[in-house]
């Protein structure tokens, strides 16, 4: 825990690798692709609302950072630069160190409602892309998430967290190397929410992608980052690592000590 | 007592038909007795009899076929172009902003009010049918379309593009499946409005045809074959709707509404 006594409105600087003590991560093949992702001066401007405002942030490879932010402060906006759906006004995205430019093939986005087509079976959705040996490809990534036996099945039969793991399972199939998640499982009950949790916690170990979870849940962000930072006006205001080991359970003394500290600074 | 449920059970099943069964004997009675008369009504049975001949002669399939022939021809230029038409104007505003206010024009223009220009244009022969059944069913088709493809959720079109997909992919397996219920639903508007404009064109300008057959036996006072090639229509138009109905069912079954088995299969 030793840097969350560090003062607010400070830029905590976090350069070790993510630490997980307890669980040896199983690595797989595709593990180690997560790259470093650095955000810039960020600006961003709806009309005169400036809804980003020179946001800077730099993400080591493999990190799972969580952004917490009341609504409205420009979390999802954030997100679609970096996947490359928007184009700032001011400042710049770099993967790898490499600056953003469009679309990237790298970068995967969890979106808040699934996304599903309606019109593609579950198999179908997964391999939306449909890259070579994309049905191999997506079976394994369905078996990743648990819903291998609802392949054939139409979204529109699925619960709303089956829906959500079929989504996630869309973008494990591409082995993004930066996994973007819009406040994901935001509409769904604590029960699933939960399973999620686990689910993502352990996919992350897995492959290693780098992580940026959107969340209005600070709980949900102690509970899976390495570190959290929050926004407010624009730009990073205070930025803390989560050392706590994992597994992390949600009753812990220490877990409820940050997210009550986190919760002054939101 | 043994049968007394199961008479129950068929009076139920019959009850709906009791009624138009009546009437159709009552029919019977009053034109063979002379309440109604021949030049009026004729008789069930004497439209049975007409059936009949007409089909032993060759007549009655030589003239349905010469209809259906033009239906098709014409649903398949004016459906075809106005298809074209939605989806062009759909998906590019430069196309809708130079072409939409001139379709509107036409299509507040009744397309039979144009038959006597028609009939001047190309005569009586085949051309002028086909040609206004292809003006009748160009409208539904394109206003249904471009609604249709306009109004596919964003969000998928998006979710399309951050997973990889090129505009072409985006348009084939988002924009166009999406669209598509709405398509459907301008095709059985497309199809009423052409058995309509084909019954006014074959009566008004025609050598041959269900509505040539009718018109002709008008002249004659062959009310039976008038009252045949009513119902000739008629049957058309069921059939129609029951092509497209499950052309629905084919196209639409990932739909909920449309949902027969749980599984996609497959």
């Amino acid at each position: 825990m030793g840097n969350s006594t560090s003062p607010a409105l400070k830029r905590v600087e976090v350069t070790q690798e993510p630490v997980s003590s307890d669980v040896a991560p199983v690595v797989d093949a595709d593990a180690a692709l997560g790259r470093p992702l650095s955000l810039d001066g960020l600006h961003v401007a709806f009309g005169e609302r400036k809804v980003l405002n020179g946001l800077t942030l730099d993400i080591p490879a493999r990190q799972f950072v969580a952004v917490v932010g009341r609504s409205g402060v420009g979390k999802s906006t954030l997100m679609r630069l970096i996947v490359g759906l928007d184009i700032p006004g001011a400042g710049e995205v770099r993967i790898d160190g490499v600056p953003v430019n469009g679309l990237q093939p790298s970068v995967r986005l969890l979106f808040q409602d699934a996304r599903l087509l309606p019109w593609q079976t579950v198999l179908n959705n997964v391999g939306i892309a449909r890259r070579p040996g994309w049905r191999e490809a997506s079976l394994a990534a369905l078996g990743d998430v648990g819903l291998v036996d609802r392949q054939s099945d139409w979204p529109a039969v699925l619960s709303g967290g089956q829906r959500q793991r079929v989504a996630l399972a869309r973008v494990l199939v591409s082995h993004p190397s930066i996994l973007l998640l819009d406040e994901p499982f935001g509409a769904l009950d604590a029960l699933t929410r939960s399973d999620m949790h686990a689910l993502l916690e352990r996919l992350w170990l897995q492959h290693g992608f780098t992580t940026l979870l959107i969340t209005h849940d600070v709980s949900e962000a102690v509970l899976l980052a390495d570190r959290v930072v929050v926004i407010r006006d624009g730009q990073i205001t205070y930025d803390v690592p989560i050392t706590i080991p994992r597994p992390r359970r949600r009753s812990d003394a220490a877990i409820v000590a940050l997210q009550s500290k986190i919760l002054e600074q939101v | 007592m043994k049968h007394r449920w199961a008479d129950r059970l068929s009076l139920e099943r019959l009850a709906p038909w009791l009624v138009p069964l009546g009437l159709v004997v009552l029919w019977e009675v009053a034109a063979r007795s002379g309440w109604i008369e021949q030049r009026v009504l004729p008789a069930p049975t004497q439209v049975a009899v007409a059936f009949w001949d007409t089909v032993s002669s060759g007549m009655l399939f030589h003239h349905v076929g010469i209809s259906f022939q033009r239906a098709v021809l014409g649903l398949l230029a004016g459906g075809g172009l106005g298809f074209v038409l939605g989806v062009l104007n759909g998906t590019s505003r430069h196309a809708e902003l130079l072409l939409d206010s001139a379709l509107q024009m036409f299509r507040n223009v009744p397309h039979l009010a144009v038959i006597p220009m028609v009939i001047l244009w190309f005569g009586i022969d085949e051309t002028a049918k086909v040609f206004l059944v292809a003006i009748g069913t160009l409208f539904p088709v394109y206003l249904n379309t471009f609604h249709g493809i306009r109004t596919v959720d964003h969000g998928l079109i998006e979710m399309a593009r951050v997973n990889g997909l090129g505009p072409a992919a985006v348009f084939w397996r988002v924009v166009l499946p999406g669209a598509m219920p709405s398509v459907l639903v301008g095709l059985r508007y497309a199809l009423g409005i052409m058995w309509l404009t084909l019954i006014v064109a074959e009566t008004i300008a025609a050598s041959s045809g269900i509505g040539y057959m009718t018109m002709n036996a008008r002249e004659f006072l062959q009310t039976d074959v008038v009252v045949l090639g009513i119902l000739v229509y008629a049957l058309l138009g069921k059939a129609a709707d029951v092509v497209t109905k499950s052309l629905e069912h084919r196209m639409l079954a990932w739909h909920p509404a449309y949902h027969s088995a749980r599984s996609a299969g497959g």
